[in-house]
């Protein structure tokens, strides 16, 4: 059950105003707050920020009412959730601890530099129901300015704690929130290989299914309701397609050769897949069922990563035709095709492209030396950033709001878990304490979005 | 892991020593890592084996070589590994009811699924050189393990060279 506080939920131009402005005024150097720290010990993910943003919003998150009686804290996942984009520097708040607007003096929170203050308390219910209520405050104009109660079973307090860093974060940016998304990532423990799917910040980790044989290539539904990925189960790589609620799994291209690198329609009618039967590595599309086959690019080179546009009218792929592997953009129409526009000129590697929500950039692996990097290329200007400068990062893929990207990088030996905002400043490892993550992809918004 | 690594890594050197004079036992038979385990789909009803299957199996013979090596970006059948395809090719041209699945191998520098269309070309190759030596298209099916599979463990030349390979795998052995 969701109520809304206040009228204030929808961004007002006046809001948008008062971001920008807190944009530009607050321009402190940021010694980071181990705020998050008072985490729960048990933490499968770990988060560290390396670098950070020149100008960010300074907020303060006083625990809830209540909230030490729960098992699960709410303010530590909302403050690191808030934390993790770079956008938000979170203020100190020891010592106080208003938790309805009468409690708040605002001279307190002005002194200590926060802009915007985030208080609540939580009400245990009947049975094993927890009633969160929570206000984001205005600390300039001594106002609210939007506000929640929601009611849960204790067992979804993360899940409300993400859903309060989803108003708070969308009041202050203008952007929707990603904190009630999932991921999907491959982990290998020993010899076994889990498709497992986590909530965005890592915990939640549940595997989808197991085998002693490698999974690649994860590819969520645009629904969120399915998985496609590679599988290696049957000594060569197969297509299957996996319902997350029943674990019901049908293989969608199994010929033969190889059959790899599934991508779905905007739609979620089709799947991009690349096959070998016909010779070389080429991009076809089949129907989600796996009837339907048609053939798409047509070169005597490798094609494959194909990504499709959030309009559904290009898909963007890896291909060596031009010798080297490369990123091209082919439209996708009823026939196949040779023709596809290069995109990237930079270097003699650059792989794995996955378009932003608003089709107008593409992350994609750069390798610069013996460096592999997450970078990014706007397709109008063709300007490429390289966010990174770890060394072997594989498998970008944007959020839903384009403001960060999620990738696996190998730290020690070891594949984890990594994120990067868009603009580079701040990045953090979820990393798990035992086994590999390979092959991550952020899920779609969820359908209450 | 480290154990089958190092076994991995002497069968590799015995194998380029020796080249076309005396040929060792591979480990790919005993379930060495591109094989994986069996009852699989792909490979065959498996009741009554094949009398052939002695002659694949001898160790003075060529045939009991099942793996070819790559130099770095490269799916250029070497000439060292010459015999040992042609050699297959002539053992499916001669028994028409064998068939083989190639897997196709690469080290783990960059995209798994880049690497995946790599290692098709390796097994390509391969099946491109035994068709035009006789083999049917219809007895080889070649497919990639790109960098999932490796035989070796670890960054660096001795373990990336031994992942740089086409494994040759008879259905139903």
């Amino acid at each position: 059950m969701i109520v809304i506080i206040s009228g204030n939920f929808l961004l007002s131009n006046n809001l948008i105003f008062m971001s920008i402005h807190w944009f530009k005024t607050i321009r402190s150097t940021l010694i980071l707050l181990l705020w998050w720290m008072s985490a729960p010990l048990h933490a499968q993910l770990n988060i560290e920020i390396f670098g950070g943003g020149a100008s960010r919003i300074p907020i303060a998150i006083v625990p809830f009412a209540e909230e030490n009686k729960l098992h699960q804290g709410i303010t530590p996942v909302i403050g690191a959730d808030l934390q993790r984009t770079g956008l938000f520097k979170l203020v100190d708040s020891s010592g106080l601890s208003p938790h309805v607007p009468t409690d708040v003096v605002y001279a307190d929170w002005v002194n200590r530099g926060a802009n915007a203050l985030v208080i609540g308390r939580t009400v245990a219910l009947s049975g094993d129901q927890v009633e969160i209520q929570f206000r984001l405050m205005d600390v300039a104009k001594k106002s609210q300015l939007t506000g929640l109660s929601i009611t849960v079973p204790k067992t979804q307090l993360r899940a409300a704690a993400h859903r309060i860093a989803d108003v708070i974060y969308e009041a202050l940016t203008g952007d929707v929130g990603v904190f009630s998304t999932r991921i999907a990532y491959v982990l290998k423990r020993g010899n076994k290989y889990a498709l497992q799917v986590a909530d965005a910040d890592g915990y939640n980790a549940q595997s989808i299914i197991e085998y002693t044989e490698p999974i690649i290539s994860p590819a969520w539904s645009p629904d969120g309701n399915q998985l496609a990925y590679v599988s290696f189960e049957n000594k060569k790589p197969i297509v299957y397609v996996q319902t997350l609620s029943t674990r019901e799994r049908r293989a969608v291209a199994s010929f033969k050769g190889s059959n790899s690198a599934p991508a779905w329609s905007p739609d979620g009618k089709k799947l991009a897949v690349v096959l070998t039967g016909q010779g070389g590595s080429q991009i076809f599309l089949v129907n989600a069922d796996g009837s339907g086959l048609q053939r798409l690019s047509r070169s005597s080179g490798i094609d494959t990563e194909p990504n499709f546009s959030p309009d559904g009218r290009y898909i963007l792929f890896t291909s060596d035709r031009g010798g080297s592997p490369q990123i091209y953009r082919m439209a996708v129409t009823n026939t196949e095709t040779s023709n596809a526009e290069r995109l990237t000129f930079e270097g003699s590697y650059n792989v794995s492209p996955d378009f932003s929500q608003d089709g107008k950039s593409f992350t994609f692996i750069h390798r610069n030396d013996s460096q592999f990097n997450v970078a990014v290329q706007e397709i109008g200007s063709r300007q490429v950033q390289i966010l990174t400068n770890s060394k072997f990062d594989e498998s970008p893929s944007f959020a839903p709001n384009g403001k960060m990207i999620l990738y696996a990088t190998e730290i020690d030996g070891h594949g984890i878990l990594s994120a990067v905002s868009r603009d580079g400043q701040t990045r953090q490892h979820l990393s798990v304490q035992t086994g590999d993550i390979r092959e991550p992809a952020w899920g779609p918004l969820p359908k209450w979005k | 892991m480290r154990k089958l690594a190092g076994i991995a890594l002497i069968v590799l050197l015995s194998a380029c020593a020796s080249q076309t004079t005396q040929p060792e036992v591979d480990d790919l038979t005993a379930g060495g890592a591109g094989s994986g385990s069996g009852g699989s789909d792909l490979m065959g009803s498996g009741s009554g084996r094949p009398s052939y299957f002695s002659q694949l199996q001898d160790p003075n013979s060529i045939l009991s070589k099942r793996s070819v090596f790559y130099d770095y970006d490269s799916y250029t059948v070497k000439s060292e590994y010459r015999e040992l395809v042609l050699s297959h090719a002539r053992f499916l041209r001669d028994n028409a009811s064998a068939s083989v699945i190639l897997q196709g191998n690469t080290d783990d520098r960059g995209s798994r699924e880049y690497n995946l269309a790599l290692g098709q070309r390796r097994a390509d190759s391969v099946k491109n050189m035994m068709t035009l030596a006789g083999a049917r298209d219809e007895q080889i099916e070649s497919v990639s393990l790109g960098e999932e599979k490796p035989r070796a463990l670890g960054h660096g030349e001795s373990a990336w060279s031994q992942n740089r390979r086409t494994d040759i795998l008879y259905r139903g052995e």
